[in-house]
């Protein structure tokens, strides 16, 4: 039997794996600071004895779509949207460094400052803490000013960290922060802004996404037909061998 | 079997997760005192197929790897405590709180539940409830023979008894606030209770440490804005309807499986 069923199944099921990727991304359409992940096929040839006519697809995610997208107005203390590029600096979970363009931050008890997935934000000295405050200001460099309780002036208490790798650099992890494919901790970059009262959107376009799932969708199905052509091949390969 | 169909399943969850808390938004745009939510959302944790750097020989590794992402999650639905506007009711047991706190009102079973909602009434002992009948915290009784009360900024509520020239003091209303007010626990009725994530109250007299001042013949309006919620149902139905389009196509490329071969 042709190995031409092989090419067509791994090549639908490639396929499909790319859907889950524009479905993922079409799922995080609202989440805040979501960066979209790209899929692409490549082929592979595998070349055996015989004529060289066998090439696998294979589904890939070479990085992550790191365009700004458009900040949503919030008038919230501690909301922060990065401006152009740039990243905000978190712990994550093993206490290594990680960066995220999600600002939609918060207190926890302990005063800690974490963004809404619960990651704690890293200031000048690991994570920032805070005091009891009445008032919190974030500054366009990440600075945090604040009135404390019982004082009338403004104090300033720590400064995010925020960083600016080349983006060709930034891979994206398994729990959706963002790490250098280095494994090194970028430095502190003064020249990221940030913008207080607001929060990014996902950066997914929804129309591309789409229009990606419905030839996404074609090529799944030309797949599918190469199969059974090869299905119809053996079947007339059958017929004439039979013996009457 | 199928990852898109799973991971547009969490989508379409998320956005039924959004539209219930826009929609509570909505429905309490005239509640006094109310303080809008916001569902955050979060992306779900990543599969790692093939691993980009993996050895594809011995000299040489994988440009790129596969990583599959599972969808989306709410992580929370976080209250906005945002002032919502002053408005005159001439209701002199009305107040409004200007600023930061809450007022403390004793709950039936004895703890203590915090409010923003300050339209205050008379029991029939003459204690000042709230709406629901709860007391406030510290008990201020009114005298039987009240003609008028005034409540200052700084909460003394002082009255004036019939017969008498000179109003008397019967109390001070006291506010509380927190650390974290967005730890608190919403339990419906305009009430929150303290959690481990709030930290304990800090109660004052208002306008003390940052606490707002009160406002008497004046009520907290909700500080839902309607056409930002009616915004955000706009974008959650777009959205919805994106991800049950990509359900459908999963549907139709298994369909076109078991029906061709």
């Amino acid at each position: 039997m042709d190995r031409m069923v092989y090419i067509g199944m791994v090549g639908a099921r490639e396929t499909a794996d790319a859907q889950g990727i524009v479905s993922n991304n079409l799922a995080n359409a609202n989440t805040t600071g979501f960066r979209a992940d790209l899929e692409h096929l490549r082929s592979v040839p595998v070349y055996g004895d015989g004529y060289p006519s066998r090439a696998f697809a294979v589904a890939e995610t070479p990085a992550s779509d790191l365009s700004p997208s458009a900040p949503i107005k919030t008038g919230r203390d501690l909301d922060v949207a990065v401006q152009g590029e740039g990243w905000i600096a978190v712990q994550a979970p093993d206490g290594s460094e990680a960066y995220t363009r999600a600002g939609d931050l918060r207190l926890s008890s302990g005063g800690i400052l974490t963004t809404g997935s619960g990651h704690p934000v890293i200031g000048n000295s690991g994570p920032i803490a805070l005091p009891p405050v009445q008032k919190l200001e974030i500054g366009s460099d990440g600075t945090i000013s604040a009135k404390l309780l019982g004082q009338t002036n403004m104090a300033v208490l720590d400064r995010i960290k925020l960083v600016h790798p080349p983006q060709d650099q930034m891979m994206k992890g398994e729990d959706g922060l963002f790490r250098l494919a280095t494994g090194d901790e970028a430095p502190a970059d003064a020249t990221v802004g940030l913008v207080s009262g607001a929060i990014e959107s996902s950066n997914v376009n929804s129309v591309e996404a789409l229009v990606k799932m419905i030839d996404l969708s074609r090529l799944f199905d030309l797949q599918v037909k190469v199969m059974k052509e090869a299905e119809n091949t053996d079947a007339a390969t059958t017929r004439l061998l039979r013996l009457r | 079997m199928f990852p898109a169909l799973w991971v547009s399943k969490t989508g379409l969850e998320a956005q039924q997760t959004n539209l219930s808390v826009v929609s509570n938004n909505l429905a309490n745009v005239n509640t006094n005192g109310f303080k809008r939510s916001r569902a955050v959302f979060d992306d779900l944790m990543y599969q790692k197929v093939r691993q980009a750097g993996a050895q594809s020989s011995e000299d040489t590794t994988l440009p790129s790897g596969l990583t599959l992402g599972t969808g989306v999650r709410t992580v929370a639905t976080e209250k906005m405590f945002q002032q919502g506007n002053i408005v005159q009711t001439q209701n002199n047991l009305d107040v409004a709180i200007n600023g930061r706190g809450f007022l403390q009102v004793l709950m039936p079973d004895g703890s203590v539940g915090y409010t923003r909602d300050g339209a205050l009434q008379r029991d029939a002992q003459g204690r000042l409830v709230t709406a629901n009948g709860y007391p406030i915290q510290p008990s201020i009784t009114l005298p039987e023979n009240t003609q008028s009360v005034t409540i200052g900024s700084d909460g003394v509520v002082s009255v004036l008894e019939a017969g008498q020239q000179a109003p008397n003091e019967v109390g001070q209303i006291q506010l509380a606030q927190f650390v974290n007010s967005v730890g608190l626990d919403p339990i419906g009725d305009n009430l929150y209770r303290e959690t481990a994530a709030s930290g304990d109250p800090q109660v004052d007299s208002p306008g003390v440490n940052g606490l707002g001042t009160l406002v008497q013949g004046s009520l907290e309006t909700s500080n839902v804005n309607v056409v930002e919620e009616l915004v955000n149902m706009i974008e959650t139905q777009r959205a919805y309807e994106m991800n049950s389009k990509a359900i459908k196509t999963a549907d139709d490329m298994l369909q076109f499986v078991t029906q061709t071969l």
